[in-house]
Formats: structure tokens, C-alpha cells, sequence
């Protein structure tokens, strides 16, 4: 059984040693997308188009405007003396927020009594303004404190202290999800095109009439496309540390044993594409919508998952990037160790097995 | 085989089929089809595209289920033990079974290793497969920089690798230039002088003559089995015509109307007539002479394969009409 299956993966390998196309593809696309993907994707939001109402007009009040401008976040683009003009700058989309200061805010701030300001939102871009909130709430928060020594309204706050990604830097979270992402799309459509290309060119019925069997066969052609799948996979990690400075706190040997855990479930899935197409093109197909459409909605990679309506959470379990996701989470960006992504590894063993017990029973009905 | 007794007693068969069908919903591709193959025969398979050769051979290899019948390879049953006859048949399809980005030490490293061959037998069995193919000095070159009449050779040795006691080949010789062809028949005469038995199909009147034995498949059935020289001795000696005339495809129809004539087909510019007596040449040449189709002449023939091949599936389709 094992001599077969190395005859079969030491054949593929070869193939695939001539097939520079593929190759390539499978080594140099998911470092391509990842750099592309990785500077257009990402939530933080600079530049906000800030209008000034300072009506206040002391210290304080520019003090305040200054801390704003300071953090860089926002631009001011505008200087009114009262907010009635606002509604024609937003109207417009000259400016996306205005920061109002009433004309006791002076007055309070140096008699020490609780005060407030106005912070006004374009909310037409939900994703945005509350991205732009959280900037202006920790300014002010922070100006407050520092500067002025009082307490904005209310009186308690809340001061967020934020772990592992303090500066909330968005594309941290971001790029274990879209290593996860690239790395299903590419390991599900290189297999799945693998085994179908052997139907297309006639091959299939000779080696169904060979001593061969299906889990001989899909087994052996998975091992060259696993090993170059974590060559990927060690890449886009090594990028995304070196590029996008994203922490590697956790162990490599568990980080290597949860992406190969990944991908032999991709390759798997890939596999059972295969015995359901009939060309190439179908498997190309079968196997792009199959993998990025749940690898993008459904794994928690942008959309949290406890946010979506409960049909759909229930869906996300079994989307492989999910646990995948959540494991390299824990293990980049927190340090964790196995007794947190434990359940994640098992469910990612659970999926390779299920799906390749899948292909084997369909390939071999297909045989 | 090899005890003294075997020579008195009918040497068992290798490849039997017993009213052997197989039926894809309401069509039926293999008929209730009977034979049995000897070790050492070369055993040809003869039909048009369709007839349900490929379906047959592909049920003998055990990767098909039969609807109904039942068939044996090297005396194990297709239906319930195709393991054990996928390590003792070589099978070359139509599409030969070699990976065209591999060289051919590549394809032939790999055929073996399926059939779990290594070590001294592999480089043993690699040695004669590069002399049968003649591939010696090309060992490291790609199978799609090699002639037709090379790979088609390489394919043959891949599915010899392990020795197999019978090899079915599915019209080996298509697309191969006449010289290749010649010099691939050549190649199973020997393997069958060395014990192995050859399960070959193909449409080809040429090839059909050099088998042992001929089975005529059309539309499923097995229509005749026997030798090539006993299937043309079925002809009562003049009873075949070769007739060559003006507008060959128009008179055809002229020539079935006419009396004694059992039957006719168009071969190339010429037609054949089987006649009921071997006296109704000149009442041909007449008849067409009138007709308008001059110069006509007709000439007793000895019959080839496919005279037999097409008055068998005449009578078949009589049979199926009455």
C-alpha cells in the first residue's frame, strides 16, 4: 500500500516539477495576493475629513483641536464658527466628521465640572464611523486625563486596554484570515484540477486497471501538492511577519501542525471536488466557489461570527478556516498554546478525515 | 497447465463470458455474449465504433459490473473478485495509458510501482521493456517527443511490467503509421509464442486476419466466432463478386434488387455481390450494363473478413426484423 502510494506521489511530483505554470501559481500567487490583499485591506481609517466648531474659543478647546490633528487620524478641512453649515459640508461629503465645541467647555474644564462635546458622524458607512468613534473617544478620553486633569462626561469611563494588537492595527487581525483564505483557494483548486486532469487525459482507466486503490491513489497524489502547499504556507507566514509586522508569538512547531492540519483538510476537499467534476473547467469552478465564498463570509476572517444571525453561525462549523483562523489567531497573535486551540486542531483532523472519506467512497463508486 | 495431464484434457480457458450483458438504462451495449479464450491465443475482437467491444473488455478488466452473465479472467470471476484480476491483466486503452510529461523511464518507473514491482525484478523488467519499445538510448525523453509508433510500443511494455498472464488492448494500433503497425503485430505474435494471452480489438479487416480466432460483435451481439480462414470458408466457392462499374454508389442499389443476389456492399469504387450461385456474374453485368452503369465487369473473388462481417450483420438485422 505505501510503495503504491509513493509511486503515485513521486509521479506527481515530477508532473508537477515540469508544470511551471502550477508551480508557480501554487508558490508565488499566495505571496502575491497576500501583498496586494494585505495594503488594500484593512479597516483603519486616516485622513477623516474633520470640520471645527470651536465655539469655546479658549486654551482648552485648542488644546483639544490639536489632539486631534496631532493623532493624525484627522484633517481639518473646515473652521466654522457655529454648526449650522455642517448639514451642507456632510450634504456635500466634505467632510466625514465635525467635532463641536460648546461655549462653556472652557468655562467648565477650568472650573473642573463634568462638560461635553458634540462629535457628529457621517453613519453612511457604518464600518467607518464607528471605526472613527473609537479614534475620537480614545483622543478625547486621553486629553482629558492628560491635559485638562477632569473627566469628560460621564463620569465613569471605560478606558479600553486592548491586548496582543494594542494599536488595533487591523491588519494583524487580518492577514492569519487571509493566509487561511489563500491557502484554501489554492490547495482545493491545485487537487482538485490534479486528479481531474487524469480523467481528461484518459489515464483514470488505466491506473482503475492497475492493482491501485482509491485511498492509494488520492493519498498519493495529495503528499506533493501538502508539501508544496506549506512551502506557501511558510511564505505568506514569513511575509506577513516581515511586511506586516504581525507578531509570531506562539510556537512554530504548533503553528506548522495546525497549517498542515489546514491544508490536508483543503487537499482533501479538493479531492472530493474532483470525483464530482468531469473536467477541468467544472473543477476549477466547483472549487473557487467552494472554497473562497466560505473561507471569505463564513470563517470569521472580516465578519465576526458571533455577529452573524444564528442559521449562519451554525453553518460556519463546518467551514474549516474557521478553526484554522481561530487557531492561528491564538497561536500569532496571543501565544497560546494547544490547550486553547485544542478543539480547533481536532475540528480541522475531524474535516480532513470526513472529506477524505468522502472522496475515497465517491471515487471509488466513480471508478 | 504445465502437468502431463493437462495435454489430454481441454486446456482450461483463461477468459470465459457466459451470455455476458451489460445494459446502460434502456440501452444494452454488450448482448448476452458467449466465448472462451485459450492461453496463448491471440483473440480479436472485430466491430464498428459502438458495437460494444470496448464495454466488453472494459467488464473483463473488472471495471464494470456486468447487468447479467457471467465472466472469468485467469479463473477468477469479474463480478465479485476484480482485485485479485487487476494484478494478473495488462490493459491498454484506447487512449494510451502514459503521461506525456514524464520521460519514458518516468512512465515506466511508475506503471511499476502500482504493480509494487522494485528492486533487481523492477531493473530486470525495466531492461526488457526498454528493448520491446526499443527505447534503449531515449530513456530520458519525454513521452510527447516520441512518434506515435514509439509510445504506442512504450504503452504495450507498461502494462507487461508485472507479466501478466492475459493483456487486453483496445484498438492499439489507431492513429499509428502502417509500418508501426506491422512491427506492434509482430510484437504480439511473440508474446503469444511466450504464453501470453492477447485479447485484442479493433476494426481493422488487416489486423482481424492475423488473430487466431475472430469474434464479430455488431450492435452488442456476438454475431460469429471462429478462425479467419473457417469464418471465409462459409462462402460457397464464386458466390462473392467484386464488381466494378460506372457511379459504384448509385448502382448499389440497383445491384441488391437484382435476382440472386443475397446481398451487396460499396467497397471503396467497387461493390461486392454475395450471389446465391456462382452462374449470375454475367446476369449481373447485364442487368447494370442496361441500367446505364457501363463498362461492368464481374469477377469471382476469394472472400476477406469483411464480406463475412457484413453478410453477418445483414442476416443478424433480417433476423431482428422477422
Amino acid at each position: 500500500m505505501i510503495r503504491r502510494m509513493l509511486a503515485v506521489a513521486v509521479k506527481e511530483l515530477l508532473q508537477l516539477r515540469r508544470d511551471r505554470r502550477t508551480i508557480l501559481a501554487l508558490l508565488a500567487m499566495p505571496a502575491l495576493l497576500l501583498l496586494i490583499y494585505g495594503f488594500a485591506l484593512s479597516f483603519d481609517v486616516r485622513d477623516i475629513r474633520l470640520a471645527v466648531v470651536d465655539q469655546s474659543r479658549t486654551r482648552s478647546s485648542r488644546e483639544l483641536v490639536e489632539a486631534f490633528l496631532k493623532s493624525g487620524y484627522f484633517v481639518r478641512v473646515a473652521d466654522l464658527d457655529e454648526p449650522r453649515p455642517l448639514d451642507a459640508l456632510f450634504d456635500r461629503g466634505a467632510v466625514q466628521a465635525a467635532l463641536v465645541i460648546p461655549a462653556g467647555f472652557g468655562a467648565d474644564v477650568a472650573a473642573r465640572r463634568p462638560t461635553a462635546l458634540q462629535f457628529v458622524l457621517d453613519g453612511s458607512d457604518s464600518q467607518t464611523a464607528n471605526t472613527v468613534l473609537g479614534y475620537a473617544r480614545q483622543i478625547v478620553s486621553a486629553t482629558a486625563a492628560g491635559l485638562f486633569e477632569v473627566e469628560l462626561r460621564p463620569p465613569v469611563v471605560a478606558r479600553p486596554l486592548v491586548w496582543y494588537n494594542p494599536n488595533l492595527d487591523s491588519t494583524v487581525f487580518l492577514v492569519p484570515g487571509l493566509v487561511a483564505f489563500i491557502l484554501m483557494v489554492s490547495s482545493v483548486i491545485a487537487t482538485a484540477l490534479a486528479v481531474v486532469r487524469e480523467k481528461e487525459r484518459g489515464t483514470m482507466e488505466s491506473l482503475r486497471a492497475t492493482p491501485l486503490v482509491a485511498l492509494e491513489l488520492l493519498v498519493g497524489k495529495t503528499l506533493p501538492y501538502l508539501l508544496v502547499a506549506s512551502v506557501a504556507a511558510a511564505g505568506s507566514l514569513t511575509l506577513a511577519w516581515g511586511l506586516f509586522d504581525v507578531p509570531i508569538r506562539g510556537s512554530l512547531i504548533w503553528l506548522a501542525l495546525v497549517t498542515v492540519l489546514f491544508l490536508a483538510g483543503g487537499l482533501g476537499w479538493g479531492m472530493f471536488l474532483s470525483s464530482l467534476a468531469d473536467t477541468q473547467q467544472m473543477a476549477f469552478q466547483l472549487g473557487l466557489l467552494s472554497s473562497m465564498l466560505p473561507t471569505l463570509l463564513l470563517s470569521g476572517f472580516i465578519f465576526p461570527i458571533s455577529s452573524m444571525p444564528p442559521a449562519l453561525q451554525v453553518i460556519t462549523h463546518v467551514v474549516p478556516a474557521r478553526y484554522f483562523i481561530a487557531a492561528l489567531r491564538a497561536i500569532v497573535l496571543k501565544g497560546a498554546g494547544p490547550e486553547v486551540w485544542w478543539s480547533d486542531a481536532l475540528a480541522l483532523v475531524a474535516f480532513g478525515v470526513v472529506v477524505l472519506v468522502l472522496a475515497t467512497v465517491r471515487t471509488v463508486r466513480s471508478l | 497447465m504445465s502437468s502431463p495431464a493437462a495435454a489430454a484434457a481441454p486446456v482450461p480457458a483463461v477468459v470465459t463470458a457466459s451470455e455476458l450483458t451489460r445494459s446502460f438504462g434502456d440501452f444494452i451495449a454488450v448482448d448476452r455474449v458467449s466465448f472462451e479464450v485459450a492461453p496463448g491465443e491471440v483473440f480479436g475482437f472485430l466491430g464498428s465504433n459502438g458495437a460494444g467491444k470496448t464495454t466488453t473488455i472494459r467488464i473483463l478488466c473488472g471495471l464494470l459490473a456486468p447487468t447479467s452473465g457471467s465472466a472469468s479472467v485467469a479463473g477468477f470471476d469479474v463480478a465479485t473478485s476484480s482485485a485479485q484480476i487487476k494484478t494478473r491483466i495488462g490493459y491498454m486503452s484506447q487512449r494510451f495509458s502514459l503521461y506525456s510529461d514524464l520521460t519514458v523511464d518516468e512512465n515506466l518507473r511508475f506503471w511499476a510501482g502500482t504493480y509494487r514491482l522494485w528492486g533487481r525484478a523492477l531493473e530486470g523488467r525495466l531492461r526488457w521493456a526498454r528493448e520491446v519499445a526499443e527505447l534503449e538510448r531515449r530513456r530520458r525523453t519525454l513521452v510527447r517527443e516520441l512518434p506515435g509508433g514509439f509510445r504506442q510500443r512504450l504503452a504495450l511494455a507498461c502494462c507487461l511490467l508485472h507479466e501478466p498472464p492475459v493483456v487486453f488492448l483496445d484498438e492499439p494500433t489507431g492513429g499509428v503509421d502502417p509500418e508501426a503497425r506491422r512491427r506492434f503485430w509482430d510484437l504480439i505474435d511473440e508474446l503469444s509464442a511466450a504464453g501470453t494471452t492477447v485479447f485484442v480489438t479493433t476494426h481493422s479487416m488487416d489486423e482481424a486476419e492475423r488473430c487466431h480466432r475472430v469474434a464479430l460483435m455488431h450492435a452488442g451481439r456476438l454475431l460469429a466466432l471462429d478462425t479467419p480462414t473457417r469464418l471465409k470458408a462459409g462462402f460457397a466457392a464464386g458466390t462473392v463478386l467484386e464488381i466494378g462499374c460506372a457511379l459504384a454508389a448509385r448502382a448499389l442499389a440497383r445491384l441488391e434488387s437484382l435476382p440472386g443476389v443475397v446481398n451487396a456492399a460499396l467497397f471503396g469504387d467497387r461493390l461486392h455481390a454475395v450471389v446465391d450461385d456462382p452462374t449470375r456474374g454475367r446476369d449481373i453485368e447485364r442487368a447494370l450494363d442496361q441500367a446505364g452503369f457501363a463498362p461492368v465487369t464481374a469477377t469471382p473473388i476469394a472472400p476477406s473478413l469483411e464480406d463475412v462481417f457484413i453478410r453477418a450483420i445483414r442476416e443478424a438485422s433480417r433476423e431482428g426484423a422477422a
